[in-house]
């Protein structure tokens, strides 16, 4: 596709952002595009890892937060075992989430920021993952009630997940972990 | 031959097969897995996406716990696994990290406690000589795809699992069950279990397509060593069959299950009973060689 960038653009400032946070070096691209070759999304979005990349180190503003694959991005780090100069473009795009919720502009279809803040939540009050009560959460925040509705009986049923939520963990050290964590975003480097 | 075990949460919920197949496994062969007290949550990919110094945390908790222990720790799924080997990469390539993690977690973590899966366990420290010598009830005949996924070779530089590309330690220890693995090209291919929930569609079509490749290579079972990929082929298998409009109907088993019934252990004790579906191809084989 073709993708226009504006050369009034002030260049840069969210390449910098990313490059921090992810900690990578973007300039080592030389576009061979195995990254995109070995995404299993890429039929699927407007831009492929290689030209975010390109888009990134061209000056692309806040425009590229709304860029599908960002949330349609499987984490399952193709781009990144395939690089040959090493760019943890999986990195690059845990980034570019951060930054789009940190900005409230994300809001894509299937939400995938609710369902990871409703687990972290369980994650926060048990110290361990309490998926029932994440998914339940979930299905009310998005109203979408049909899908897998007819699995979740038998699941239970087959004690395929658990009903009760979990107990034993060190509750203390978690909650500590999550209030650093906050205190501790943007600090640094 | 003992070390600090992590089952993680799915191991109590929807990977009991898992943790209950491991735990029988171990006991038989006599490798001790002493549970790390008070483990908590690694974080998951919910944690990598929000904030990587939250995930290195988590996860580096953990592995603190284990250090204390004095033990290597062993974790049987996969995504931990993944989480906890990224944790110790990233701690070691890191000042920032390293000094974040500190302070999150009020004490300093240099990233070197040795994480394995439970598979390297079994292959490089029990050993297939040894485990060949354990197999009563040789699985002959059964044809078996065994799936990777991402979780245990991506990153490489992370992970250091096996080839990431063609990885075979799956298959060294299918062969010692006396199963036979059948060649694909899927293996290391992504099931898209990360948007089960957020974006169901993709997960459906990309385990549609992992199956596809398996039944091709005429396998009867495909065996698995990660909770998002059992549940993503497994569970989904009725959504393909209404998305797609063929019937599927092959058995998703964890490699734990597999070595249990070469072992002669009950199926009862494996978690057979809660595949979604049915696993009757592969118990059929293990009866008919007692019988």
């Amino acid at each position: 596709m073709t993708t226009r960038i504006s050369k009034q653009k002030a260049p840069g400032d969210l390449l910098k952002i990313v490059r921090e946070k992810a900690d990578v070096d973007l300039s080592t691209c030389y576009q061979c595009r195995k990254c995109s070759v070995g995404c299993p999304v890429a039929d699927r979005v407007e831009s492929p890892p290689s030209e975010i990349i390109r888009r990134l180190q061209l000056g692309a503003g806040d425009e590229l937060l709304q860029t599908g694959l960002i949330w349609i991005c499987l984490s399952c780090e193709t781009c990144y075992a395939r690089c040959p100069n090493k760019i943890n473009f999986a990195a690059v795009i845990d980034a570019l989430r951060s930054i789009a919720v940190e900005k409230g502009v994300a809001r894509p279809q299937g939400d995938a920021p609710l369902f990871n803040r409703l687990f972290l939540d369980t994650v926060r009050s048990y110290g361990r993952a309490y998926d029932l009560k994440a998914i339940v959460k979930y299905k009310l925040g998005t109203g979408d009630m049909k899908q897998d509705m007819d699995k979740f009986p038998s699941m239970l049923k087959k004690g395929k997940m658990a009903i009760l939520p979990p107990s034993g963990a060190d509750k203390g050290k978690v909650k500590r972990i999550f209030e650093k964590a906050a205190q501790n975003k943007g600090t640094g480097r | 031959m003992k070390y600090a075990y992590y089952p993680g949460c799915s191991a109590h919920s929807t990977a009991r097969d898992m943790h209950e197949s491991c735990m029988a496994v171990s006991e038989a062969l006599g490798i001790e897995l002493s549970e790390i007290k008070g483990w908590t949550c690694c974080g998951a990919s919910a944690a990598h996406q929000t904030d990587r110094k939250l995930a290195a945390s988590l996860a580096s908790a953990n592995l603190l716990k284990a250090r204390q222990m004095g033990m290597d720790m062993v974790v049987n799924c996969a995504a931990c696994y993944n989480r906890s080997k990224a944790a110790n990469h990233e701690v070691v390539h890191s000042d920032e990290m390293k000094r974040a993690i500190a302070e999150i977690l009020g004490e300093p973590y240099d990233g070197s406690v040795p994480v394995r899966h439970f598979v390297e366990v079994l292959l490089k420290d029990f050993g297939p000589a040894k485990l060949r010598k354990k197999i009563v009830v040789p699985l002959t005949g059964l044809k078996v795809a065994a799936y990777y996924g991402c979780y245990l070779v991506r990153p490489p530089e992370a992970t250091g699992f096996d080839d990431p590309e063609n990885p075979t330690v799956l298959e060294s220890l299918i062969d010692v069950t006396g199963a036979e693995s059948v060649e694909w090209s899927g293996k290391v291919d992504c099931c898209g279990g990360m948007q089960n929930l957020t974006r169901t569609e993709i997960t459906i079509k990309r385990s549609a397509a992992v199956i596809e490749m398996a039944q091709a290579a005429g396998a009867d079972c495909i065996v698995v060593a990660c909770p998002m990929c059992q549940i993503s082929l497994d569970v989904r298998q009725a959504d393909m069959e209404k998305l797609l409009g063929r019937k599927y109907d092959i058995p998703v088993i964890y490699i734990t299950q597999l070595i249990g019934l070469a072992l002669g252990l009950a199926p009862e004790k494996l978690g057979f009973s809660k595949l979604m579906v049915d696993p009757a191809a592969v118990l059929r084989t293990a009866k008919a060689a007692v019988s």
